[in-house]
């Protein structure tokens, strides 16, 4: 296996998604895109001017997808930052060609994911109401701690991505005509002197370790929507730290599938190499375990205590009519990627990518399983009804998963989406890490 | 009385509920709740601020059946109000917990945390047969698609009353303000009326032995409280 920072001497497979004429292919995949989206966006008109009844929710199951949904989108926005930010502080220096993938992904999901909220509004023209100081919003409710926490964890994603683009976007602009107004603008005059390596050196180890408790204070309080209240199976003290191993889990896995995507559309083969994915899917090894432990517990837990309305939930989720959800979230969750991470001789691109995307959809299932069954099990036994999502949720879904796509196309073509210029540092980097350890272990000597 | 010795509450004697569900469509009459066809009433959509839960026991023929008219509990506690994101439920100086229409945005987390059900979602536009339109309550606010509503222990009733104790020159007293539910009920069994005052027929029911409150292990302390000689289900 090659080494992980041999990379090519010239960077013109980097460059040339952004340079050349695009791809047949490219327009194809922006068309498809964008009429997904258009479609996403219709079905949301659909639903605004028809009312909330046009989904399957009903009562006692007033959130349904779309919740699951948000959920979800958030927890992929764990696949970059975070990680980057956690190799970054470790330093580990096979993360070079992988954080700003990683980071791309968590400024678009954050992007979608919100939206979701919105769209589960009844009243979406009221949304601003929930504007703290200047309207009615109250920090009482945990859904304003998500507001706060989301609107921040997204300012300074987006600052963390783009500051380590500065040094690239300055050399597109130096070496390249095309586009040269609009990058001239966003690098911010980087000339690459001293003093501004310098400032940026330093506002890169201030960020790294701040988006860390940024990052992981957004997921838990997207959970603790669910744990401050009382009902059966949400109000559990693990939720915080189940939802942001959970995010981490499936942000990696969205990681990997969108680096294989990468690798073999923009012919990355030589940046992107199958030692990374090891890596990664080592990292992922490791969430699913933990993710299958905190599951372990937080179902033990609920059957050992035996209450009777958290019973009522636990018996939905297995043997009544989530049986079968709950067992394909168990496969695509632990089964299949254990069996596909565990053994190193499987650990190649296409068992990572396979064990990604099992984790994707069971991961979204996970997030139904825990909206939906509580909510369809209420305390009081009055008349309910059953939940099936409609055409329309499901289109906004798809509208949804495909503006993220296309965020992430026209990104790519915008921008390198390699870090050149911290490639380039590799050689520099690295005598000082092996220095540095070797000082650290006494072996080193003058 | 004074607003800060006013409590409000309930007490609906089950020994006496014979389930004929007049309150029920007295409070829809009252409080200008929507119909909704039976299709979307077998989808769960239906709105009824009080609702009768049945439950049935035991096989035949030694079945019981139980019927309990649930409606706003208007906590001392109350769990809706806490996640409201805009201030759109709260508790007023009285104890009602009180819904603002107009500044709800249909979230729905107070529906979901409430853990009587008590709550409910607009999910349509609003409708009515047209025998019906003419005879909407202009007191009561017509509420819009995508927005949530419950019991408000019929609040247009409480505010009459007081304007007409107070254009008596006098000040409220037991008796003086019957919600819709109370006034139709053919068998007496449900009292209205102000927890704060010790003698009022409310609160000394409500001391009653054979008091219970809903879900009372949760904390919230509601001021709906039912009379019964037995539990009205034994899991409960």
């Amino acid at each position: 296996m090659s080494h992980y920072n041999d990379f090519p001497n010239d960077d013109t497979a980097l460059i040339n998604p952004l340079m050349k004429k695009s791809g047949r292919w490219y327009y194809f995949t922006i068309a498809c895109l964008s009429a997904i989206v258009a479609w996403g966006l219709f079905s949301w008109g659909y639903q605004i001017r028809n009312g909330l009844g046009v989904t399957g929710m009903n009562s006692p199951i007033f959130w349904g997808i779309y919740i699951a949904n948000f959920v979800f989108f958030i927890g992929i926005s764990h696949a970059g930052t975070l990680i980057s930010a956690i190799l970054r502080v470790t330093q580990a220096e096979w993360r070079k060609p992988v954080t700003r993938c990683a980071e791309a992904i968590t400024v678009f999901a954050l992007m979608v994911g919100p939206i979701n909220v919105i769209i589960d509004l009844g009243r979406v023209d009221r949304a601003l109401n929930i504007i703290p100081f200047f309207k009615y919003g109250r920090f009482e409710s945990p859904l304003l701690w998500d507001v706060c926490c989301i609107t921040i964890y997204l300012l300074s994603s987006v600052t963390f991505l783009y500051l380590p683009l500065i040094p690239d976007i300055a050399m597109l602009r130096d070496k390249y005509t095309k586009r040269r107004w609009f990058y001239r603008i966003l690098s911010l005059g980087w000339t690459g002197s001293p003093r501004q390596k310098k400032v940026l050196e330093k506002l890169m180890a201030i960020g790294t370790i701040l988006i860390i408790p940024i990052a992981v204070s957004v997921h838990t309080v997207v959970s603790w929507v669910f744990a401050m209240t009382v009902q059966p199976m949400w109000h559990s003290t693990i939720f915080g730290p189940y939802f942001v191993v959970g995010a981490i889990f499936s942000g990696i896995a969205s990681l990997i599938i969108a680096m294989a995507i990468l690798r073999k559309t923009l012919h990355l083969e030589e940046y992107l190499k199958p030692i990374h994915f090891n890596y990664l899917g080592l990292l992922l090894l490791t969430m699913c375990l933990l993710w299958f432990y905190f599951t372990f517990a937080e179902y033990l837990t609920t059957f050992y205590g035996a209450e009777p309305e958290h019973m009522a939930v636990f018996y939905s989720k297995l043997g009544g009519e989530y049986t079968y959800y709950f067992i394909f979230m168990i496969v695509t969750c632990f089964v299949i990627p254990f069996i596909f991470l565990a053994p190193a001789r499987l650990r190649t691109i296409t068992g990572t990518v396979i064990a990604s995307i099992a984790i994707n959809i069971g991961m979204w299932l996970e997030r139904f399983l825990i909206v939906v069954p509580t909510l369809s099990r209420p305390r009081l036994p009055y008349e309910h009804g059953i939940y099936h999502p409609t055409w329309v949720e499901f289109s906004i879904f798809a509208g949804e998963v495909a503006t993220l796509c296309l965020l992430y196309v026209f990104f790519a073509k915008l921008f390198p989406i390699i870090s050149i210029w911290e490639l380039r540092e590799k050689h520099e980097d690295e005598e000082a890490t092996i220095k540095e350890k070797a000082v650290t272990t006494g072996s080193y000597e003058y | 009385m004074k607003p800060e010795k006013i409590k409000w509450g309930m007490v609906i004697d089950l020994d006496l509920c014979i389930g004929c569900q007049a309150c029920t469509v007295a409070c829809k009459q009252e409080n200008n709740i929507p119909f909704v066809s039976s299709d979307q009433a077998r989808m769960g959509r239906a709105i009824q601020w009080n609702q009768f839960i049945t439950t049935v026991e035991d096989p035949l023929p030694h079945t019981k059946v139980r019927y309990l008219p649930r409606l706003c509990n208007h906590c001392e506690h109350p769990p809706c109000v806490k996640v409201c994101p805009v201030e759109a439920t709260y508790q007023n100086p009285e104890g009602l917990t009180a819904q603002i229409y107009t500044r709800c945005i249909g979230c729905r987390f107070c529906t979901v945390a409430c853990p009587y059900g008590a709550r409910f979602f607009n999910w349509y536009e609003p409708e009515w047969p047209d025998e019906m339109k003419s005879s909407l309550n202009p007191d009561v606010y017509i509420r819009t698609k995508g927005i949530v509503e419950k019991c408000t222990f019929c609040v247009q009733r409480i505010r009459a009353a007081k304007d007409k104790a107070k254009d008596e020159d006098r000040e409220l007293k037991d008796g003086d303000v019957i919600p819709a539910c109370v006034e139709t009920c053919p068998t007496k069994a449900r009292v209205f009326g102000n927890l704060a005052d010790p003698h009022s027929e409310v609160s000394t029911l409500s001391r009653s032995r054979r008091a219970l409150k809903l879900l009372e292990h949760l904390g919230t302390e509601p001021k709906v409280m039912y009379l019964t000689e037995r539990t009205w289900n034994e899991s409960l």
